[in-house]
């Protein structure tokens, strides 16, 4: 709450002046049922019994237009201040959502992970539509209600205190029938999303399993198994409903009793010369405006409620900045000059993402400038791992082992100094709806032949220019429009177009075939620019590896084996089990 | 006097509302005719739901003109009709009715109770009607669902499928149990206080003449101007999640790149966009609730006006024409009748702007009713029993669009227990293969047979049931181990699946869950691996006896060592079994007793391995690449 007042700061001049017209604009609407009031009971009175009717008229005439200029005022003042509102809404919702997904984009993998991604999602999305909701109707709904109870609390005070009092007095009454009811409410409307959750489960399972279901012709049962959850729901919700429809009609009868109470006191009072009928009359008005007040401020109440949680969770993620800052140069470890057998080098490397078992153990290396690694293993035995280290997605603890890239600890250099010399590409990785070339050069300075060059190599050349709009072919949210073998070669590319110092291929060829495999392969070879780089490729395939500078076998977090394809294949059984099941001992030999 | 915010917030809200698109007529009545239908099975307790409804509304009625009595039993004019007052006025004190004021009170407070009994019962009928509704069209719609063709699920996402059958379902009965019940309960409103207020003072009514039409015109003009900017906002805002949840699932590759600054750039785009949309919205939504208040307050005074004159013409003139003569307790009711009057009026628009998209729902779900299931089995469909798994193609045609034909006139044949491997580039219609084999699609020319039988002469099922197959996408469901490898056989014993288990190398796995095969299986529960699943749906496939066997892409997406324990599982399945494998692995394929190469639609080279090398084509190409 106090970083939603820190957004609504600058605004407060122009909130002041929005929030004191909407008062203005109440306060005159509450007018109204008074100025009723003492035109039955003052001025017909008074002139009746002059018997002035005339005078009457035009006194009546007079109260009348001052109504009338009332409801003018009300109708001018709740428009300008609801305007006000609404545009202080927007320029808070939009600073706040902008700060958001920056801070979102800062965060680290570690960050990231622990919040999960469906979680930032949902606060970018619907947490910052209800602040932006609360905000705008805060300053709408939130001052009109408390104004009108309020206001109405201290005229009808004035009017008749003892009349006032019966009529508050069924409050506790709602108050308390709205208490209960949502309180057993909240645990029914649960169970009935749960139960919600599991019918759309099923749905959702046959929908994306129904070769199966045909195949094994289980219509018969799937639709038994439909009915259970189907009818799980309709009790459940049943039930919510049942406790929710006690609600308003006992609401009513509470507010009607009272309007009962009040004429009957009221009747009383009149009989003794303590009050008039017409005041009778502008209580029944005032109990309309507070009950509408009433069921305002229950809307507000769970506006409110809303918009704070999710202010609270969009703090959550603005409070988490800033991991993913560098180190001093002094904190790390000392920077060493770069030899010719070392530009990439882990040592006695130890990682845990959750602190228990070791996802990376003791991991020493040397490789190269311009060397290859290869990394195979299975899958959890750590080669991510060790890619996500290398470029810092992870951060490994001080006394856990130092990585270094040209001599310099990876811990002291900034996050953009340490990854502008990368090219990555991962498996699964990313693609946006744009344009192909768009997907290539991903915001960065890469001209039009660049990119043509990098899909050339990249094997991606020859399907995009088969496109009809070729490399500003447009794709679908997540590449969906394109085969597997075909967002991997624009991954690849995407990795080689910033001509990168290290080039890391995480899994990147596992939907191609062997033989597009092997001609990117010599594509990379053969260019000047990448045969340069320093080249880390994570692999499933032996075929994909095998004439790297140094192979790491990987197994449960640990090396198990290193070297070349010929040095493991002799040395490591479980180098050589994987080599022979994918290749047939025939061929090794 | 905010309610009228009320159904403007559902559709702002309505992630669909942009879909809501204006129905011709002809369409609504079509559409609202099915919904009746439904409506009708449930015709007794709609019957006594409008029987309370009109009773409570009715009751609520009286209430006004109750009060009005009161107040007339308390004003000490309230027995002056038409009379001059003369000389002194009559003083209030001591001259109130009490009889009459009890009395009525009384009756107020049995009238309201009633009323609000029979709302109650009302709420939870009305409850109970949507519930039946909603749980008749679910059932309905999944069981349609079921028999449609695989074909629509390939052609509609998931998550579509879903909005359909819980969406869209939600909004119509949300639609049938609020919004029928508010437009009845509205009408009755409405006419009441209307007769009402015409037995009190058909002069005073016409205040109604002025106001009625210009709230009606300019709600009409308001909402006609704000949908668009409303849609616009609801799409702008789509905009902006999707963007924020596209660059949400590229984090990494972002920070590896170094794109944070430029992203936020494009973000700020939309954000700004949206923000802006929402305001524009707003801007003019704001003028909607402070108006039909106004409305309402020019009423109340208008009233106010006319009911003192004509109050005060009573008090003083004599002889004063019959329809001029008001007292205090008509004054009175009259404002709370014009209160109760002018509510339901503007709330009209907003129903019916919800009554169009529960329309837009409700078309949804039968467009889903009417799609066209399987096509039923020939009438003389034969069973296939015995089955040998002999599977022939002869001149297949196929395209899944019909102009777009991608198997040109395939050929295959295999014996039984044969192993056929069927290799090519992506694209090239292996799993069209499968497609037709199973039926899941058919053929539109050339024949098809197993054992001899033409396929699309068996019934479905038999057919189906000769089949057992493992998928490249696992599929498990949320379930026990048990229930999830027994599924499809009937009658198999534990000890049947045990075998089975063990047969795929899972048993142990099994045995080590926390309640080995009562274990359920859910996205939260126990951590289970992509191989691990392909294990069991292997295991699945081990328990059935079919003879003939379907492996599609069974052993990507998982690592080697995996791979190869799935390997052992899938040589032991495929034993006695005619199979069909579908690869990228060339160890898989080496072994197969033909290999097809299959490209552009057509079968282009057939042999075993050896053959194939030694013929140098494609498929040679192929396997060489591997080791260049």
């Amino acid at each position: 709450m106090k970083r939603l007042f820190a957004y609504l700061h600058p605004f407060f001049g122009r909130m002041s002046v929005g929030l004191a017209i909407k008062v203005a604009g109440t306060l005159v609407e509450l007018a109204l049922p008074y100025i009723l009031g003492m035109i039955l009971d003052e001025i017909i009175v008074t002139y009746a019994s002059s018997g002035d009717t005339r005078g009457g008229l035009s006194a009546i005439l007079l109260w009348g237009g001052l109504m009338a200029v009332c409801a003018v005022a009300a109708l001018v003042f709740n428009i300008v201040a609801n305007r006000m509102a609404a545009h202080v809404a927007k320029d808070v919702a939009t600073a706040i959502r902008h700060d958001l997904f920056d801070s979102t984009m800062r965060l680290s993998c570690a960050q990231a992970d622990a919040f999960t991604v469906p979680s930032l999602e949902s606060r970018l999305t619907s947490d910052t539509y209800n602040v932006h909701h609360m905000v705008g109707m805060m300053q709408r709904l939130g001052v009109r209600a408390p104004i009108l109870l309020a206001g109405g609390l201290l005229i009808t005070l004035a009017l008749d205190s003892v009349l006032t009092l019966v009529m508050f007095s069924v409050m506790p009454l709602i108050v308390l029938t709205v208490y209960i009811v949502s309180k057993r409410g909240v645990p029914l409307y649960r169970r009935s999303q749960q139960s919600g959750d599991a019918m759309v489960r099923v749905v959702r399972e046959d929908a994306q399993g129904i070769r199966v279901i045909k195949a094994l012709s289980r219509k018969e049962y799937e639709q038994g198994r439909y009915e259970a959850v189907n009818e799980q729901l309709v009790h459940d919700g049943m039930k919510a409903s049942a406790n929710m429809s006690i609600s308003n009609p006992l609401i009513n009868l509470f507010l009607n009793v009272g309007l009962v109470a009040v004429m009957f006191v009221g009747a009383i009072r009149v009989n003794s010369g303590l009050c008039q009928p017409g005041t009778i009359i502008s209580f029944i008005q005032y109990f309309t405006i507070l009950s509408n007040a009433l069921l305002s401020i229950t809307r507000i109440f769970m506006m409110f409620t809303k918009g704070t949680a999710s202010m609270n969770r969009i703090c959550e993620v603005l409070d988490a900045k800033g991991q993913d800052a560098c180190e001093s140069a002094s904190e790390g470890a000392m920077a060493l000059p770069e030899s010719a057998d070392r530009y990439i080098s882990f040592e006695n490397v130890t990682f845990s993402y959750r602190g228990k078992t070791d996802n990376a153990h003791n991991i020493s290396f040397n490789l190269p400038r311009g060397g290859t690694l290869g990394i195979i293993g299975a899958t959890g035995s750590g080669k991510t791992t060790l890619l996500s280290l290398l470029m810092r997605f992870y951060q490994i603890p001080k006394d856990s082992g130092t990585i270094r890239i040209g001599g310099k600890d990876i811990r002291t250099m900034t996050p953009a100094e340490l990854r502008s010399r990368f090219g990555i590409a991962m498996q699964n990785d990313f693609l946006y709806a744009g344009t192909i070339e768009d997907n290539i050069r991903f915001g960065r300075d890469i001209s039009h032949e660049q990119v043509v060059h990098a899909a050339t190599m990249a094997q991606a050349h020859e399907f995009i220019s088969k496109l009809a709009d070729g490399y500003d072919h447009k794709l679908t949210v997540k590449g969906t429009n394109l085969s597997g073998g075909q967002k991997q070669r624009l991954l690849i590319a995407r990795a080689l177009a910033g001509s990168p110092d290290i080039l890391v291929l995480d899994d990147a060829s596992s939907a191609l075939d062997y033989k597009t495999d092997a001609a990117l392969r010599s594509a990379l070879r053969e260019d000047e620019v990448i045969n340069r780089a320093t080249t880390v490729i994570v692999a499933q395939r032996v075929s994909s590896i095998k004439h790297a500078d140094l192979i790491l076998v990987m197994d449960q977090g640990a090396i198990i084996g290193h070297g070349t394809h010929d040095h493991l294949s002799e040395t490591c059984p479980v180098y050589r089990e994987i080599a022979e099941s994918q290749m047939g001992g025939a061929i090794l030999e | 006097m905010n309610n009228q915010s009320r159904g403007m917030g559902r559709s702002i809200n309505d992630p669909r509302a942009a879909q809501n698109q204006k129905m011709d007529k002809a369409r609504r009545v079509r559409v609202f005719g099915r919904v009746l239908r439904y409506m009708l099975r449930y015709k007794w307790a709609m019957l006594a739901a409008f029987c309370m409804m009109l009773i409570s509304n009715l009751l609520a009625l009286a209430g006004p003109a109750l009060s009005g009595k009161v107040i007339n039993a308390i004003d000490p004019f309230g027995t002056a009709k038409g009379g001059a007052v003369t000389g002194s006025i009559a003083s209030a004190v001591g001259a109130v009715d009490f009889d009459t004021v009890k009395t009525y009170c009384l009756m107020l407070i049995v009238f309201y109770a009633i009323s609000a009994v029979m709302s109650y019962g009302l709420a939870i009928l009305m409850a109970w009607i949507s519930q039946r509704i909603s749980y008749t069209m679910r059932r309905e719609v999944f069981a349609h669902l079921t028999e449609l063709p695989v074909s629509y699920f390939d052609t509609h996402q998931t998550g579509e499928i879903v909005s359909h059958i819980s969406y869209d379902i939600d909004t119509v009965n949300a639609s049938l149990s609020n919004d029928l019940l508010q437009i009845c309960a509205s009408v009755i409103t409405v006419v009441g206080s209307l007769v009402m207020m015409l037995i009190i003072s058909p002069l005073l009514l016409c205040v109604f003449v002025i106001t009625v039409p210009v709230s009606i015109l300019f709600t009409r003009y308001k909402t006609k101007k704000i949908r668009p900017l409303f849609r616009k906002r609801s799409a702008m805002l789509g905009e902006l999640n999707g963007y924020a949840e596209e660059m949400l699932s590229g984090h990494r590759t972002i920070k590896a790149y170094n794109s944070e600054a430029e992203i936020v750039t494009r973000f700020d785009v939309h954000n700004t966009e949206a923000c802006e949309a929402y305001y524009r919205a707003d801007y003019q939504g704001s003028v909607i609730g402070p108006t039909v208040n106004f409305v309402n307050n020019l009423s109340l005074t208008l009233i106010t006006v006319l009911g003192g004159v004509f109050y005060l013409m009573t008090l003083t003139v004599t002889g004063l024409h019959p329809l001029l003569v008001i007292n205090l307790g008509d004054v009175s009711s009259f404002v709370q009748y014009s209160r109760k009057f002018s509510g339901p009026i503007n709330e009209f628009a907003n129903i019916l702007s919800e009554f169009q998209s529960a329309a837009s729902a409700a078309e949804r779900i039968f467009n889903l009713l009417d799609e066209p299931a399987e096509p039923a089995d020939k009438l003389n469909a034969e069973t296939l029993t015995n089955t040998q798994g002999i599977v022939d193609m002869d001149d297949v045609h196929f395209g899944y669009i019909p102009e777009k034909e991608i198997l040109h006139g395939l050929n295959l044949h295999a014996d039984k227990g044969e192993l056929i491997a069927i290799v090519g580039p992506t694209g090239a219609g292996k799993t069209t293969v499968i497609n037709l084999l199973m039926r899941f699609y058919d053929k539109q020319g050339g024949t098809v047979t197993v054992d001899g039988h033409e396929i699309t002469d068996l019934t479905r099922d038999s057919l189906r049931r000769a089949y057992t197959m493992v998928l490249q996408d696992t599929w498990l469901f949320c379930g026990t181990v048990y229930d999830n490898i027994v599924y499809g056989t009937e009658g198999a014993t534990m000890e049947d699946v045990v075998r089975a288990a063990k047969a795929a190398h899972i048993h142990h796995f099994i045995e080590s869950l926390p309640e080995g095969y009562m274990t359920v299986l859910s996205d939260d529960g126990v951590n289970i691996s992509k191989g691990q699943k392909q294990l069991l749906t292997i295991a699945r496939a081990m328990l059935s006896d079919a003879p003939i066997l379907i492996l599609d892409e069974a052993t990507s997406n998982v690592d080697s060592r995996t791979e190869k324990l799935i390997q052992d599982a899938l040589y032991e399945l495929m034993k006695g079994r005619t199979c069909f494998v579908i690869a990228h692995r060339l160890s898989t394929i080496k072994n197969a007793d033909r290999i097809l190469v299959v490209r552009d639609g057509l079968v282009t080279e057939a042999g075993t391995h050896d053959q194939l090398l030694a013929a140098g084509g494609f498929y040679a190409s192929l396997y060489n690449a591997q080791f260049t």
